[in-house]
């Protein structure tokens, strides 16, 4: 104790930060940094768990630049991400500035949206599943019959399937962007709508001109967290498509789901690090990307 | 005596602002239309979820009726669910891992915060930037390790195993470091001029202080342990392990399982949140607000 005494007072504040710090330190060295290395160590291996590891360079990478069920699932990735996220942001935009408008039963209405974000996206999955069957048992089929108009395959049809799949994740996901965007429109000083109004200019300019503008850190927050949210889809295809992991024809496989089957049902354990740095990569990249163009000018 | 709410400051309406002062007239029509498509949309959000809890309340003859309400409610289906004994544990499970992550978050992302934020020290900036950039790698890509790591300490199929990943988050941090600005240090010097030590002043002084953050944080790390599902099913193997996520996905897959029990089992994983969320709902959307526009 003796030696601490005779610390200089900044010597001391730095032993205590240090202290602090010194388990969440090991944590992040430990259980993040140390396995990124790790994974990217393994793309470059071949190893099926229980045999040795073998160092094969880039074949994983070459494996993956010739698979086609990767580039199907390529493909899938990108579709979930350039259709959920501009509908879930337009839709979202849409309601939250009309919800803003509303005095009445404003916090009830607000919460009817906002539910089922507070929702487990493994039990929606499923009563998704169940809306989605067939007659008898599907309630949207049924729902068709009653109106007698054609059935519909849902998830047993590769064009259906992949919008099927996603409708539940832009549902689940809306009521938090709804929120985020009526606290940016609240952020909005009130002046700038009354010298809009004093000026006589209508509400489309001042949604251009003064609204949308003003809300650009919200509208950049939301679209790279809903994109990242898309590349990353997994809890809804998974148990949608249980009885057959990707739907027909691997019409809904995700990246993130070839990850989990070459990984724990391959045991691949090289070809799924490979997939894993290139999600990564894709995440960096889309992030990168939407950060500059929105951020510009 | 009736309980009524205080009402807030009211904000002006950017509607209200620009309507032209013309009393009754189409402006109120058009409310009322508004009010209208927006009640039809958010009925339309809640319907999956209205119906899992109806069709939970079904006897099995009676649910592929499309009707909402059921004819005879009964709680028959919990009774089937719960005396199997599986979901209990799992439920059990989820709530002492989810409990438990987010006492760990609140207490190390606020630690790491407070001191990145109060304390000036050589390799600062590094540590902040290093926890920082862990936000950008996927959980996706540390699962492989994270297994092999499981493997080797002998954490598979264990609540250490389910958890270690998640006991520190990067936004965790991040947050509270936003919010530790907003505590005067003339609070922590006074706090040091009264012979308080540095864990005391962190506990004591400025832990009061940051309370709304705090709860933000809780909100979004319970929610996502409570509803967490790749890694517990990579890390779990054997059903008394299972999370309740993990273990609804599974049961869905028995061949024998009806639709009115999945739908129970559903409605089992998810009606706590619902119901937390209903008598907290102010709060919780507050929080939502704070930890979405300060991540």
């Amino acid at each position: 104790m003796s030696f601490y005494r005779n610390l200089t007072i900044r010597q001391k504040r730095i032993a205590w930060a240090w202290t602090f710090l010194a388990v969440p330190v090991l944590f992040y060295g430990i259980i993040r940094f140390y396995p990124t290395g790790n994974a990217i160590l393994i793309s470059f291996q071949d190893w099926n768990l229980l045999g040795s590891r073998t160092w094969t360079g880039l074949d994983n990478y070459a494996k993956l630049w010739n698979d086609p069920v990767f580039w199907k699932v390529f493909v899938n990735t990108f579709q979930y991400l350039l259709i959920g996220t501009p509908l879930s942001l337009l839709l979202s935009f849409v309601i939250a500035y009309h919800l803003d408008k509303l005095r009445f039963a404003h916090s009830f209405l607000r919460m009817l949206y906002f539910l089922p974000f507070m929702t487990s996206a493994v039990a929606m999955a499923w009563v998704w599943r169940w809306f989605y069957q067939g007659v008898p048992i599907g309630l949207f089929n049924n729902m068709l019959a009653a109106m007698g108009i054609a059935q519909i395959e849902f998830l047993n049809s590769t064009t259906n399937a992949l919008p099927a799949v996603l409708a539940p994740a832009i549902w689940a996901g809306l009521g938090f962007q709804i929120i985020i965007f009526m606290a940016g429109l609240r952020a909005i000083p009130t002046s700038y709508y009354e010298a809009a109004r004093i000026d006589g200019v209508g509400w489309w300019t001042v949604l251009t001109e003064i609204t949308l503008p003003l809300l650009r850190p919200t509208i950049v927050f939301i679209v790279v967290f809903s994109s990242i949210g898309f590349l990353r889809i997994f809890d809804h295809v998974f148990n949608m498509t249980t009885n057959n992991p990707g739907g027909p024809l691997n019409s809904t496989k995700p990246l993130v789901l070839m990850i989990y089957e070459t990984a724990f049902t391959s045991f691949d354990m090289g070809y799924a690090a490979a997939q894993t740095v290139v999600l990564f990569t894709i995440l960096l990249i889309v992030s990168l990307i939407q950060l500059r163009l929105l951020r510009s000018d | 005596m009736a309980v009524t709410e205080v009402p807030g400051p009211v904000r002006p309406t950017s509607e209200a602002l620009l309507a032209k002062p013309t009393g009754r007239g189409p402006r109120d029509n058009a409310q009322i239309i508004r009010w209208l498509i927006l009640f039809a949309g958010g009925i339309l959000m809640v319907m999956p979820i209205a119906y899992m809890i109806s069709t939970s309340l079904k006897w099995p003859h009676e649910v592929y009726n499309v009707n909402l309400i059921p004819e005879e409610p009964t709680l028959e289906n919990y009774t089937y669910v719960l005396e199997d004994g599986r979901f209990y544990g799992w439920f059990v499970n989820s709530l002492v891992i989810a409990t438990l992550t987010t006492v760990s978050n609140l207490l190390f992302d606020s630690l790491v915060g407070y001191t990145l934020c109060k304390f000036r020290f050589p390799g600062r900036t590094l540590v902040f930037i290093a926890i920082l950039s862990t936000l950008m790698i996927p959980t996706e890509m540390l699962v492989i390790p994270w297994y092999l790591m499981s493997q080797q300490f002998g954490w598979l199929d264990s609540y250490w195993g389910i958890m270690f990943p998640g006991l520190m988050t990067a936004f965790g941090v991040f947050l509270m470091k936003q919010f530790f600005e907003s505590v005067p240090d003339d609070f922590i010097e006074a706090a040091r001029i009264d012979g308080l030590n540095e864990f005391q002043i962190w506990w004591e002084v400025a832990m009061p202080l940051v309370r709304p953050a705090l709860a933000a944080l809780a909100i979004f790390v319970f929610l996502g342990n409570w509803t967490a599902f790749l890694w517990p099913l990579i890390v779990t193997n054997s059903v008394e392990m299972y999370t309740l996520p993990v273990g609804l996905s599974g049961f869905g897959d028995e061949a024998d399982v009806a639709w009115e029990l999945i739908m129970t089992g559903a409605a089992i994983s998810t009606i706590p949140t619902l119901v937390v969320f209903l008598i907290f709902q102010r709060f919780i959307i507050r929080g939502v607000v704070m930890a979405g526009l300060k991540g």
